[in-house]
């Protein structure tokens, strides 16, 4: 969260009302604990239980396809490696 | 323009009617039912085009409005006493939100002991909540002030709650010819409904209401202190543009024979009309008195009052409301707008509870011969 500036009360938007595409993208990945997914796409058999159980979706979609763990938001929960039937994902150190 | 004999429960109802909102989510409660049941067949016969929700509590009607006023309706609710009680944590989230939700309030004594009668604690129970409260001295400014409300709540600088507080019982209840402009004038005055953000505007989807840390928190509650220094000018804009329509003039304060008067009386509601006979009676007599009646007491106009009293030797205040452990509030408000002007000042709490004060009484206030709290049986306990 480092380098925000905060905003001034005139600065705000009334209410703090949070219109689409200015609400603040904070890097909350920046918090995981030392181990970050990476996912074996030849092992990778596009079940989707890894994106369906993510509680912060950070599996990425090419359609229907898995496409990669966005590691900006992902917090290394391991649940992604945890679900996966086939082992694509390992947690590895950061 | 015709005039009718209504009661000021009624005068709210036929304002609603002509404002034409469209959601009133709202709960009965006694004295505010007539303003909801003479609207609601007002609206039954076809008057209105509006939404009537009949919510299961005073916490659902505000918490309705909430909502529907940010979803982009124009929304109306009324209460009373304990049903403000109830809706008291909502009120404090609309100011916050932002939701132009206009209330009629008819003032009744909080319990206990339980009471349906007419006093101020209920206004004062959410006096920094962050929403407008506006009192009248009887039904044809009630109606009046229902407008006036509806632009106010809606100004995009000022887009807070309104409350239109009218005693209960004592105006709400009591029939008086009242002045309704042709629905016409209405309606061109009123304009339409213009909020920034409608939650139904799909195309334009927002975040309302979102979570603030202690790095955000201060600067938000900020925004509703400037909108109400906002508000104190707008008060006095749209009393000004109103008064073209309807030949009345509402605004912050009423100065009642202030030139030349030494001692004034300040007060808030139907009281002030009782105050006037009194303050013509003791003028004729050559006492040097007059009254400053506080109309609008959310935002309070302190500057006014100061100038209002700057020529006064003594300002003798009454609270339709106490405080136990404290001076009265509107004694608070007064002491603290005239603190360094060495002025003398004292707080009489009256009236509590539908408790009359009869223009007996006011002379006895007048003239000094009464204690703190007047009218009130055996030897008060002074904090």
């Amino acid at each position: 969260m480092s380098g925000l500036t905060l905003k001034t009360w005139q600065e705000l938007p009334t209410a703090g009302v949070v219109t689409r595409h200015e609400e603040l993208r904070p890097r909350t990945g920046a918090y995981r604990t030392g181990l970050r997914p990476e996912a074996d796409l030849t092992a990778c058999v596009d079940c989707l239980l890894c994106w369906l159980y993510c509680p912060d979706n950070a599996v990425l979609l090419d359609g229907t396809a898995f496409a990669g763990i966005d590691l900006e938001v992902c917090k290394g929960c391991e649940i992604c490696a945890e679900v996966c039937p086939t082992g694509a994902i390992e947690m590895v150190a950061e | 323009m015709i005039t009718r004999l209504l009661t000021g429960g009624e005068a709210v109802a036929h304002a609603m009617r002509q404002i034409d909102p469209d959601v009133v989510p709202v709960y009965p409660i006694t004295p505010q039912t007539p303003i909801i049941q003479t609207f609601a067949k007002l609206v039954a016969d076809g008057g209105a085009h509006t939404q009537i929700v009949n919510v299961e509590s005073e916490h659902s009607a505000m918490s309705a409005a909430v909502g529907s006023a940010l979803a982009g309706a124009r929304t109306i609710t009324a209460t009373s006493s304990q049903g403000l009680a109830l809706m008291a944590e909502i009120v404090y989230i609309a100011a916050a939100m932002r939701a132009p939700v206009v209330v009629a309030l008819g003032n009744r004594a909080l319990s206990g002991p339980i009471n349906i009668h007419c006093d101020h604690s209920d206004s004062m129970l959410i006096r920094d909540s962050g929403a407008i409260q506006l009192f009248v001295e009887n039904a044809q400014e009630a109606y009046d002030v229902m407008l006036l409300a509806t632009r106010l709540a809606e100004r995009p600088d000022v887009l807070l709650p309104v409350f239109v507080c009218q005693d209960g019982f004592t105006i709400t209840h009591s029939a008086e010819p009242v002045r309704l402009l042709d629905d016409d004038d209405v309606h061109a005055w009123i304009g339409a409904y213009e909020i920034p953000f409608p939650l139904l505007d799909t195309a334009h989807p927002t975040t309302q209401g979102p979570f603030a840390m202690p790095d955000y928190y201060y600067e938000l509650r900020h925004q509703q202190v400037d909108a109400m220094a906002h508000a104190l000018d707008a008060i006095e804009e749209l009393g000004a543009e109103l008064e073209q329509l309807n030949g009345r003039r509402y605004g912050l304060v009423e100065e009642y024979r202030l030139d030349g008067a030494e001692h004034v009386l300040v007060c808030m509601g139907s009281t002030a009309g009782t105050a006037k006979d009194v303050v013509d009676q003791l003028r004729d007599e050559g006492e040097p008195v007059g009254l400053l009646r506080i109309c609008s007491y959310r935002p309070f106009p302190e500057a006014r009052v100061r100038d209002a009293l700057a020529s006064a030797d003594e300002v003798i205040v009454l609270d339709r409301a106490d405080a136990p452990g404290a001076r009265g509030p509107l004694a608070t408000e007064l002491a603290a707008a005239l603190y360094g002007s060495g002025m003398e000042l004292r707080g009489h709490v009256y009236g509590l509870g539908g408790r009359e004060l009869h223009p007996d009484d006011l002379r006895e206030i007048f003239a000094g011969d009464v204690g703190r709290f007047v009218g009130l049986r055996g030897a008060a306990c002074l904090v």
